[in-house]
């Protein structure tokens, strides 16, 4: 398949992913939809690597998943934070910031 | 030294006194402020006599000297000097002004002494002294207006000197909004004069004048009215006179320097400095010359029949202002000015006496209850009876000479003129019967209470309980002071029989430099400043003089036989008169209805417009654009705000939005 | 051979996405996306990446997932209420989703790039193998490969911190 039907698949995954963090409200789903949009960006990055013949596009998404691993520690560390405050896991609830 | 250096010097120390009495006053003790006042005073007076004498050494024709300390205001078409203008009319004025002044400060240290604001008092008084030679002294028309707005204020402060009382706060409130209205005046005045001459220096305004200026042109006709409004507003003249009887709520010493012999005169000092003008606008100058004619009559008539001794005086001082007016309007500018100086003589001794005899009376001013101080107080009452008979232009007074030099030019003049001279000889006359009216009440006679407690005792009555205005009933405030026993009498203190002495003096023989076909001092020294004017080259014949010198003197001894008649030999007459004559003495005692008349035309719509303004404009419009706008700001905000709804997902929403749209632009931009 | 892979690959990564979004049972949308991981591995092997696939499946679909199965099986999760408080958002929504794929596409096939419609240069044999990925990652990109170590040390720190015991509840 040439390069341009990953591009296109990556674009879709990508929009599934930024209509899931409007959608959903539990801020794991919506943690997992941003790892949705992360790997988008990977896909595309090695399909240009590909296209170029350079592996350099793969080194950038590999330094992609170690941010991604980063960002889902610091996440997953927030939730179970607000879950021990027994806080509501609802990001509509968690609105004390508002003009 | 130079003329302009003296001058310089003469406004240089009333200034110094005033400062240093006023922010020295908590540490210098009382008699200092009274000798650094009158010793400031006196050396003014004694650099006016170097000024005189340098001028004096100078060719005629070169006694004018324009010396400006630094350029004030020097833009665009615009120059303005902080300048003086030296000639013969100014150091006379500079003369006649620190020469009472140094008499009546003087009186003042004794009269005052017992005050509780006697350092207030003289730092006052040497303000206004610097103000009044600043405004004689002035070079341009912007100097004069400060010195003319100075002795305003001056005059406002000194008025209300006894800042607790009603009475004193009400007359320096309408003292100083009825200056105001003459301030106007004149500064239009000026402002009109720029425009159409294009400068402010006296120089070269009176030079330019004739030429720019065609006789009777509307122009010079508004300027030279607008210059009348307020030299009537200082001056007391009719409509702008309602200010001067109420203005005797001030201490005696104020009524007399100020409003007897200096600032009064300012408006006289303002025609006379401004002839050129007037002599382009003959309308002008005739209207005033009528104002002045009018006032004359009509204060007389008041002056009949008021009973309160200082307001009395106050109306005769008006009238007699209406003389010099009369006579700087028709072109009289030597006998104007000669007159100024004789009646600041009489007229500052009159209000000293009158002083004298008040403190003794405890403040009570109404002549119905005094009488019999010819025995109680003999240096006062011959003071007194000398200040009167040169106000009632007694022969050989200086009154004498004075009064009748002005109405013998107006004879001279012919024509319409003649008026001034019959109706001139009608006020002396009312002014020979309303002058001794008050002497024959008050002097002889059997002495009243108080008077008789001094001959008893030799001490002023001093009333019981806690002091009370006598005129109003309302109590006094004893920590600022007020007008009481607490002043002194002339005969208990030699500073104020020093300074009546003097004035005594002058005020008889102080006539005696202008004698028709004698001397002619005032006139001679005058000659100068006046020689370009038309009119002052006209001259009464000395057979009209003396003539008319004989007619002053008779109605000025019938004058006082009428009143002997009315008040010593048939005190009964007065009652009588007064009873077929009552609705006469009713105007006359309601002062002709002037304040009523000021009241409804001008008072009322004042307040009624204030009313509106504060009812409508300010509540409706004002306060609701003011709160209009607070609302507009705020309703924005709240619609700003609305975007803050704290949910993460709307800020998502919002900025996925903001990509799309980026990106579209960007897709769009590149196809 | 390779179409069909694709295809296959493709399918399975869209509905692990949409099953991530749709799932009303957290855990659900957990197992959606480490289907949609396993589907991306194999679409890495289709273009020659096989460190990258590895290191997919590994570190991804292995440690990060695993990361979240714990944490979904402490929290829990129900379900969410379909109210929805901001007016608006569940239309826009999809929309806003359809535009960026719209845009992205056409900015893709639009662009001037002359090897998308090909399947690539010729690659040798040593492609996308972890000694080519090793050499320019530890020659080429040595910084940003220390920087990424730094950075998880820090993310490291915050979990620590993050993970502290002594909650305020707790600290009577």
């Amino acid at each position: 398949m040439s390069i341009e039907w990953y591009v296109v698949l990556s674009a879709l995954l990508f929009a599934i992913g930024a209509t899931g963090i409007l959608i959903r409200r539990s801020p794991m789903v919506i943690l997992l939809c941003l790892e949705l949009m992360l790997n988008a960006g990977n896909l595309a990055l090695i399909a240009f690597s590909r296209m170029v013949g350079n592996e350099e596009g793969q080194v950038f998404a590999l330094v992609v998943m170690v941010v991604a691993a980063c960002e889902v520690v610091i996440g997953l560390g927030l939730i179970v934070a607000i879950f021990r405050r027994r806080l509501p896991l609802n990001v509509d609830d968690l609105r004390e910031l508002r003009g | 030294m130079s003329v302009s250096s003296w001058a310089w010097l003469v406004l240089l120390f009333p200034l110094l006194g005033s400062l240093t009495i006023g922010l020295g006053f908590r540490v210098l003790p009382a008699r200092a402020a009274g000798i650094i006042g009158t010793g400031a005073i006196a050396l003014a007076f004694a650099c006016g006599i170097g000024a005189l004498l340098s001028l004096l050494g100078e060719d005629p024709e070169a006694r004018h000297h324009a010396s400006s300390l630094w350029d004030y205001a020097s833009v665009a078409g615009l120059d303005i000097k902080l300048g003086i203008f030296v000639d013969p009319l100014s150091v006379f004025m500079v003369l006649v002004v620190t020469g009472v002044s140094t008499l009546i400060h003087l009186y003042s240290y004794g009269y005052m002494q017992s005050d509780a604001g006697y350092r207030r008092f003289f730092a006052y008084l040497n303000f206004f002294v610097f103000s009044m030679l600043l405004l004689v002294l002035a070079g341009n028309f912007v100097l004069l207006i400060v010195g003319w707005a100075f002795v305003g204020y001056a005059s406002y402060a000194l008025i209300s000197f006894w800042y607790r009382r009603q009475t004193a706060t009400r007359a320096g409130m309408k003292a100083f909004v009825i200056n105001v209205v003459g301030d106007i005046g004149l500064t239009l005045a000026a402002f009109l004069i720029f425009k159409e001459l294009g400068t402010f220096e006296y120089g070269e305004v009176f030079h330019k004048a004739p030429e720019v200026f065609q006789t009777n042109e509307w122009t010079i006709t508004a300027i030279c009215l607008l210059l009348l409004v307020g030299a009537f507003a200082k001056s007391a003249q009719l409509p702008l006179h309602t200010w001067l009887p109420d203005a005797m709520e001030g201490p005696t010493p104020v009524s007399s320097l100020i409003h007897a012999a200096t600032m009064v005169t300012a408006g006289v000092y303002l025609i006379a400095r401004t002839h050129t003008l007037f002599e382009l606008a003959p309308t002008a100058a005739d209207i005033a010359a009528f104002t002045g004619l009018a006032t004359l009559l009509i204060a007389g008539t008041i002056a009949l029949v008021m009973t309160d001794l200082k307001r009395a005086i106050a109306y005769s001082t008006m009238s007699q202002i209406g003389y010099m007016i009369v006579g700087v309007s028709i072109g009289a500018y030597g006998a104007g000015m000669f007159h100024l100086m004789t009646h600041a003589f009489f007229k500052a001794l009159l209000f000293m006496a009158a002083g004298s005899i008040i403190a003794a009376m405890a403040n009570e001013q109404n002549i119905d209850k005094m009488s019999g101080f010819g025995k109680a107080m003999r240096f006062t009452s011959i003071a007194m009876v000398c200040g009167g008979l040169a106000l009632a232009a007694f022969p050989l007074t200086s009154g004498f000479f004075s009064k009748d030099e002005i109405l013998a030019y107006a004879e001279a003049r012919g024509g319409m003129y003649l008026i001034f001279t019959v109706l001139g000889y009608v006020g002396a006359f009312l002014t020979a019967i309303y002058t001794f009216r008050l002497i024959f009440r008050i002097l002889p006679g059997r002495p009243c209470p108080e008077a008789q407690e001094l001959i008893d005792t030799g001490h002023v009555h001093h009333p019981h309980g806690a002091p009370v205005n006598p005129a109003t009933g309302e109590e006094e405030d004893t920590e600022v002071g007020f007008p009481g026993a607490e002043h002194h009498i002339a005969e208990q203190s030699w500073p104020m029989k020093a300074a009546m002495g003097v004035l005594a003096f002058l005020a008889l023989v102080g006539g005696l430099v202008q004698v028709p076909g004698f001397d002619d001092v005032v006139d001679a020294f005058l000659e100068p400043v006046f020689h370009d004017s038309a009119l002052a080259h006209i001259h009464p014949t000395l057979e009209a003089d003396w003539i008319g010198l004989t007619i002053g003197g008779a109605i000025s001894v019938l004058g006082i036989a009428t009143a002997y008649f009315f008040y010593v030999a048939q005190p009964a007459t007065p009652a009588i008169l007064q009873q077929r004559l009552r609705p006469l003495h009713t105007l006359f005692v309601n002062k002709w209805y002037f304040d009523e008349a000021i009241e409804f035309l001008v008072v009322r719509p004042a307040l009624a417009i204030g009313r509106f303004a504060n009812r409508v404009f300010e509540r409706v419009v004002v306060d609701g654009l003011v709160t209009g706008t607070q609302d507009t700001v705020r309703g924005g905000g709240s619609v700003v705000r609305a975007v803050q709804n704290g949910f993460v997902r709307s800020y998502a929403l919002v900025l996925i939005v903001g990509f799309a749209g980026l990106a579209l632009y960007f897709l769009l931009s590149a196809s | 051979m390779e179409a069909v892979l694709f295809f296959l690959a493709a399918i399975g990564a869209l509905g692990g996405a949409v099953g991530v979004v749709a799932m009303r049972n957290p855990f659900y949308s957990v197992l959606g996306l480490l289907v949609h991981l396993f589907s991306l591995a194999v679409l890495f092997l289709l273009l020659t990446s096989a460190f990258i696939a590895a290191a997919q499946v590994v570190v991804y679909a292995g440690a990060v997932m695993v990361l979240y199965i714990f944490v979904v099986a402490y929290v829990g999760g129900g379900g969410e209420s379909a109210w929805e408080p901001i007016p608006g958002q569940r239309f826009f929504a999809p929309l806003l989703g359809i535009a960026i794929f719209v845009e992205l596409s056409i900015a893709v096939l639009g662009s001037a790039l002359l090897a998308l419609d090909t399947d690539g240069p010729e690659v040798g044999a040593g492609f996308g193998n972890p000694a080519s990925i090793g050499e320019i990652l530890l020659e080429k990109f040595l910084l940003p490969f220390e920087v990424s170590s730094i950075l998880l040390l820090l993310a490291a720190v915050g979990a620590i911190v993050l993970a502290n015991r002594k909650a305020p509840e707790e600290a009577q």
